[in-house]
């Protein structure tokens, strides 16, 4: 017994050693040297090493009774989904606390953290749009970014050609935005999954290509600026530009640039405060149950009586729409968009956002949207290791918490009278009073 | 009054050059309830999914006698832009499926809730802000659900997730669920198929108590035999695609025809 575990840990460490020495040879045994290169298959080795040593151990603790425990339970928390018993507390204490202090948080933050709030709140608002289309509907959208670039350009060019200022484009973006999603997505809504991700990807990149490239319209690579918002007519600037009366003078305070931030981070707080509360409402909604049922299995769905298409479209829209609304602030916040800002980098990024979470949980996109925007700005030292830690977060993820990190908790219904007895005049039946 | 609910005419489904079914033709009275039955690979479910609309009939007619009057399934389907499959359910047509499509990770009324979109108030604006409307809506559907969960002794399994259940529960939920719809005409694709004898039982019974005490109109695809005497009104028979008898059951099993094609035929009676 003892021996064969030995011989079985043996073989595998010297698997781990040669897959980790065939990956690790050409990258970092080889170093580029002018036109030549230069051996240093040594650290090759000695890092390949490193791993089957890792490998070992790791079975090792797995095999004691503690490794057991943990594995266990890590298994354990990995199931998904849970229906609440309907005697859970109402939470309405810590969400007006919550509350408050967001609301509060610009009177204690220096103007950089709230920049980083900023973008939390706008990665907040694209993860929770995202989410309706991937971990609600279960339509795998590739091209997120490109209803934020709707929106974003929307003030940018808006204003530039025909006036629109924050507060209109604040309301047409969300419109124009799901216009965009509607026209996108009607034609291949009929298909399965892969199509629509292979569509939405290319959508994205016809979007960025043409803000690219179209440039008497857009600006191309230079970018558009963005006025700055306005409030009422008062303006946020030293002197007034757009023909209005600057705040501070208006009420006769010294002038901070910082207002202009703390008046965004506030909107936009609200605005999130809003969708969230939307979204939540649209789990108990027989829009937002279609759409989960959908998720779930079509087929069923249409047999019920469910339009399939004008469901996933109203799911497409709506996601479009608040990812057109989260463009808009990162535009105004910018003060300039320019095509650089609406990469494929960034859908994915909106993505890992929505698969960290957790497909489907409010709570967890907005837990990853701010950790995934945050952490970088902490990190700052290890900037160049970014990426590599966000490589290593996900594939942890996927081994530990393949359901995200927050699970899903679906709500609990129950009839408006007592529960047995009325069921009804018609049910009068042996089995219901056995 | 006396037309029948659903009239299958001269119905012929291809697919390729493999004929599935070969002018079928029955009806399904008002009330009843119909089985269709026969051997593997005779062309039930492909009929079945032709009458709820999944496929389109190559030739003939299905027509659904509502009270809109007479129906086509086929044109429901292939009505432009907004034609397809969800059109037969409004129509009043509800199914189940030979392997159970519950949404798994949805709870036990929230299926039945998916099942009752047409009733419950959809609207965007009055859901978020919970309108008496919606709020009115919402609490008649889910009274209505677990009024159906009582008429399938599954109140206990209401806030649970639907995977969880026990097989044979699963089985009564999707019935449940496809009761939701409000449907004039429920077809059952072997609602047996997998329970064991007493479930089976009890499914008997939950079917004719549909029958009885809510004139529902049943059409059952099955293959225990037991459970089609006992429960059916009408039996029609398929084999090969085509309707080999058609008639009360005690008619059907005395039927030559239908002896030879479970049971094979000697070789006399060939050569004869």
């Amino acid at each position: 017994m003892e021996t064969n575990r030995i011989l079985t840990l043996a073989k595998q460490a010297l698997l781990t050693f040669t897959v980790s020495l065939i990956l690790f040879a050409p990258i970092s045994g080889l170093v580029l040297e002018g036109f030549g290169f230069r051996n240093e298959l040594v650290r090759a080795v000695l890092l390949a090493a490193l791993v089957a040593v890792g490998r070992v151990v790791l079975s090792v603790v797995g095999m004691t009774a503690l490794g057991r425990k943990l594995a266990g339970s890590a298994a354990r928390n990995g199931g998904g989904v849970i229906v609440m018993t309907g005697n859970e507390k109402s939470p309405v204490l810590i969400l007006a606390l919550l509350f408050a202090a967001g609301l509060a948080l610009p009177f204690f933050a220096d103007k950089y953290f709230l920049g980083i709030a900023i973008l939390a709140l706008i990665y907040c608002l694209l993860g929770l749009g995202l989410n309706i289309v991937v971990g609600l509907a279960g339509l795998l959208d590739l091209g997120f970014v490109a209803f934020y670039a709707v929106g974003a350009y929307l003030l940018a060019l808006g204003y530039q050609y025909l006036g629109i200022g924050f507060w209109s484009a604040l309301i047409i973006a969300p419109f124009l935005a799901g216009l965009c999603g509607m026209i996108l997505a009607f034609p291949v809504l009929k298909m399965h999954g892969d199509y629509l991700a292979i569509v939405t990807l290319g959508f994205g990149e016809i979007i960025r290509l043409v803000l690219n490239n179209w440039l008497e319209f857009t600006g191309g690579p230079n970018g558009a600026s963005v006025p700055p918002p306005t409030v009422l007519g008062l303006e946020f600037t030293r002197t007034a530009k757009q023909g209005g009366v600057p705040l501070h003078d208006y009420f006769g305070i010294a002038y901070s640039a910082d207002y202009k931030f703390w008046f965004i981070y506030l909107v936009l707080f609200l605005v999130v405060c809003l969708v969230i509360y939307a979204v939540e409402r649209l789990r108990v909604m027989p829009l937002g149950r279609m759409w989960e049922a959908l998720r779930e299995d079509e087929i069923a769905c249409r047999s019920l009586g469910v339009n399939h298409v004008f469901t996933k479209l109203t799911a497409f829209m709506l996601g479009a729409s608040t990812g057109g609304l989260a463009g808009v602030f990162f535009a105004v916040h910018q003060g300039f968009v320019n095509p650089t800002s609406f990469t494929f980098f960034e859908s994915a990024l909106i993505l890992a956002i929505v698969v960290l979470g957790g497909l489907g949980s409010t709570v967890g996109v907005i837990a990853a949207a701010l950790v995934l925007t945050i952490l970088p700005e902490l990190l700052r030292d290890f900037a160049e290791y970014r990426v590599l830690i966000f490589g290593v977060l996900m594939v942890a993820m996927m081994i530990w918490k393949p359901r995200g990190l927050v699970r899903v908790r679906r709500p609990a219904f129950f009839p408006s009278t007592a529960p047995r007895g009325d069921t009804a005049p018609l049910s009068v039946s042996p089995e219901v009073a056995r | 009054m006396n037309a029948p609910l659903l009239d299958v005419r001269n119905v012929t489904m291809r697919f390729g050059g493999i004929v599935a079914n070969r002018n079928v033709s029955f009806s399904v009275a008002r009330g009843s309830v119909t089985a269709l039955i026969g051997p593997n690979g005779a062309g039930k479910t492909t009929m079945f999914n032709c009458i709820t609309g999944f496929y389109r009939a190559s030739e003939g007619q299905i027509l659904l006698n509502g009270p809109a009057g007479q129906q086509d399934i086929g044109t429901l389907i292939t009505r432009p832009v907004t034609g397809g499959s969800h059109l037969v359910t409004r129509a009043g047509i509800a199914r189940t499926f030979q392997n159970i499509r519950l949404f798994k990770e949805m709870s036990v009324v929230e299926n039945l809730l998916v099942a009752q979109h047409l009733v419950t108030a959809n609207n965007l604006v009055s859901g978020v802000f919970r309108t008496p409307a919606f709020r009115r809506a919402e609490r008649e559907a889910v009274d209505r659900a677990y009024h159906w969960l009582g008429e399938m002794n599954l109140i206990d399994d209401a806030n649970r997730l639907a995977g969880e259940l026990p097989y044979g529960r699963q089985r009564r939920l999707e019935i449940a669920r496809a009761m939701c719809t409000g449907p004039r005409l429920i077809c059952l694709d072997e609602p047996a198929a997998g329970l064991n004898p007493s479930e089976t039982h009890e499914l008997s019974e939950v079917i004719q108590r549909l029958c009885k005490q809510h004139g529902q109109t049943v059409l059952v695809i099955e293959h225990d035999m037991g459970l089609v005497m006992r429960i059916s009104d009408h039996v029609v028979v398929l084999d090969h695609g085509e309707v080999i008898s058609d008639g009360r059951p005690e008619h059907v099993a005395n039927d030559p025809a239908v002896i030879a094609a479970y049971l094979g035929v000697s070789e006399e009676e060939v050569e004869a």
